[in-house]
């Protein structure tokens, strides 16, 4: 099947060969990094994870997500998704392959990575967090691929693949859920003591994984004859709507036990975000921008009328998305290391070479994304030429 | 293992079998049976149980007894020395002021003379260590002989979770190469890669020749004394039984293994420099 993806217009070789070359430019970067030690990065023996563990942690929020069209459809044959299952499944590829690679270059000894397999240790949550993803990836490879497949022959999927689709829901709550585990059982880090890290992540994950998918579903609309559907869209958006209105929800009640229990050791932390401790308030205007783009977001998805208008959509579905990214991507791990344990406030911005290897990555994302999709397309006959 | 922790073990178990790998639950949230009073217990009574004993009292205020400690001991163990680039540091031992270390303790009204008096810190070694149990190779551990939460360079895969999973800050990573950082390196002793994390071993390597920490050996009046907690003849237990000691965030259930005795009052009064009277005006005035 790949062999769908070695044709294509002029357009789409212009996109892969601008998408190797951001990658280029941060595999040199890591190449720097690897022969430098992650010193070049902007991290410190305080703030030791950063802008690579948050893109991760953001990112699997996206790889979970799918579950919000694959639920819908295999569960409860909602066919409204017919169209659009296959990209969720397709974009939850590469955001784990975007997962291992964010991990993989916040390691101080990359060649040594399989001894998480080789010397497995279950007390660790990082050990699970390495088996939930990569058992992900391949729940996700073999499903769309055998889905794919029997639709290109023009068959129904076979029986068999459908206990394995079940067993890819439950495995993508886990794999956010483990991912919270990450953080929440660590006695040293109060700021990420908190129950409800797991279901926040959950909810931000289900508001910002499937706004992207709305995003890049009109995307692939404009650029073939893919049409995912007037009701796919607003099924879609509703999803978005409830998920958003969940974790914000969830930030007021972390918000609520932090503030009004005033240990100083959970508030600091979240006076460190929104105002700055010590004159240090790197976060404090992306966590305001954060707080905006969510209002912003809710009035837009919350009200029937901007909801249904796909222009509003789209302006509601990036501001989520990047109020969720703020929130995940950039200010939840730094914020765990700031306050330290013994009350120093650090400065931790990314260095440019560490924005570099992650722009790369998230090149390396796009790319296998525009890869899967052309492939899907193709096979659903999207992309013959347009006969108007 | 008796009848009713095998019990409790059994309860404990089946409780979390519904729960993904309730074994791996019971591992990953410490000690099966640990239970809430454990977390004062006396620390397990088979093998030995190394401790040390940081006795503040004999601590100076000019940190000149805290620096020797904090050189011998980064000496010995080819600790790269990062000068004044704050960003790159290790360090096994080091000093910090009295109340930034006890942070859950507050010394408002104590005199500021006797304020910020640097204290050494270091590993803690602790009995129920966060460190090793988010470790994803076992590359760090608690060996169960003598307690001494240990650290092999050679597997380690620099994820750096144990420091974000100590509550002390006890441990130190490899941003950079140490080895252009160190003056003139000890042969007895490996030096280390970019990319690892490291950390205090109690000395494991000079009390398997059958001496004592580096940094208790730099001292001269038992300023730091090393023992065997199960051994209730030691210096330790006899400085433990007699004092006043704290050990660092004693609250989160580590069971740390650094003791800390804190100054007498009397003693206070004594050595205090004349000019200064508790609870004088000076107080309000700074």
């Amino acid at each position: 099947m790949f062999e769908k993806a070695l044709s294509g217009g002029r357009r789409y070789w212009a996109w892969i060969v601008s998408l190797l070359v951001v990658i280029g430019v941060g595999a040199a970067c890591w190449y720097w990094q690897l022969s430098e030690g992650l010193a070049i990065t902007g991290l410190s023996r305080d703030v030791v994870w950063g802008f690579y563990i948050a893109q991760f942690t953001f990112l699997v929020g996206v790889a979970a997500s799918a579950v919000m069209v694959v639920l819908p459809y295999y569960l409860h044959d909602y066919r409204a998704f017919g169209k659009i299952t296959i990209l969720g499944e397709l974009l939850a590829i590469a955001a784990v392959i975007m997962c291992m690679l964010f991990i993989f270059v916040d390691m101080g000894m990359p060649a040594r990575i399989l001894n998480i397999f080789l010397h497995p240790t279950p007390s660790s949550m990082m050990f699970w967090d390495a088996v939930a993803l990569g058992g992900y990836l391949v729940l996700n490879i073999v499903i769309s691929r055998v889905t794919l497949g029997a639709e290109r022959r023009g068959d129904p999927p076979p029986h068999w693949i459908k206990p394995i689709i079940i067993l890819s829901i439950p495995w993508a709550i886990s794999i956010h859920t483990v991912t919270a585990f990450l953080y929440a059982g660590l006695a040293a880090r109060p700021f990420w003591l908190t129950a409800i890290m797991a279901p926040r992540f959950l909810a931000s994950a289900f508001a910002s994984g499937p706004a992207l998918l709305i995003l890049l579903a009109l995307v692939v609309r404009k650029v073939s004859d893919f049409d995912p559907g007037r009701q796919a869209i607003r099924a879609l958006a509703t999803i978005v709507t409830y998920a958003m209105v969940a974790n914000v929800f969830f930030v007021a009640v972390e918000l609520f036990t932090a503030l009004y229990s005033g240990i100083p050791e959970h508030v600091s932390h979240f006076a460190y975000l929104f105002m700055g401790l010590d004159g240090e308030a790197t976060l404090a205007p992306w966590m305001w921008t954060s707080a905006v783009l969510a209002v912003v977001a809710l009035v837009l998805l919350l009200n029937p009328g901007s909801r249904s208008s796909e222009a509003s959509l789209v302006v509601a579905c990036v501001a989520v998305f990047a109020s969720l990214w703020i929130d995940k991507g950039l200010a939840m791990v730094v914020a765990g290391f700031v306050p330290s344990p013994l009350g120093r406030v650090v400065h931790y911005s990314p260095t440019t070479p560490e924005l570099a290897i992650g722009l790369g990555i998230w090149a390396a994302g796009l790319l296998v994304v525009t890869v899967l999709f052309k492939i899907a397309l193709e096979v659903r006959g999207h992309l013959r030429p347009r006969s108007r | 293992m008796d009848a009713s922790r095998r019990g409790f073990l059994k309860i404990a178990g089946l409780s979390l079998v519904g729960a993904a790998g309730g074994s791996t639950l019971v591992a990953a949230i410490g000690e099966p049976g640990m239970a809430a009073e454990s977390l004062t217990a006396d620390p397990p009574a088979s093998g030995r149980r190394l401790a040390m004993v940081i006795d503040l009292r004999k601590f100076g205020h000019d940190g000149e007894l805290v620096e020797r400690c904090i050189r011998a001991c980064h000496r010995a163990h080819n600790v790269p020395d990062f000068g004044a680039d704050r960003k790159n540091e290790i360090k096994w031992v080091w000093a910090e002021d009295f109340e930034l270390i006890f942070r859950d303790e507050e010394f408002r009204y104590l005199r500021r003379d006797l304020q910020g008096k640097p204290t050494l810190l270091l590993c803690n070694h602790c009995d129920n260590p966060p460190c090793t149990r988010v470790c994803p190779t076992k590359a760090t551990w608690r060996r169960p002989a003598d307690g001494i939460v240990m650290m092999d360079w050679h597997r380690c895969i620099g994820c750096r979770y144990c420091i974000v999973a100590c509550p002390y800050g006890s441990r130190s990573f490899n941003w950079a190469d140490p080895r252009p950082h160190l003056e003139s390196p000890h042969a007895d002793f490996p030096t280390r890669t970019r990319g690892v994390v490291e950390k205090c071993t109690f000395c494991e390597e000079r009390l398997a020749r059958g001496g004592q920490p580096a940094c208790v050996e730099a001292c001269a009046d038992d300023e730091i004394v090393f023992g065997d907690l199960n051994d209730p003849g030691s210096k330790v237990r006899r400085l433990l039984a007699e004092h006043l000691a704290i050990r660092r965030k004693p609250g989160l259930g580590t069971r740390p293994e650094v003791y800390y005795i804190v100054e007498d009052p009397r003693t206070l009064v004594e050595t205090a420099p004349a000019a200064v009277v508790p609870g004088a005006a000076e107080n309000d005035h700074v």
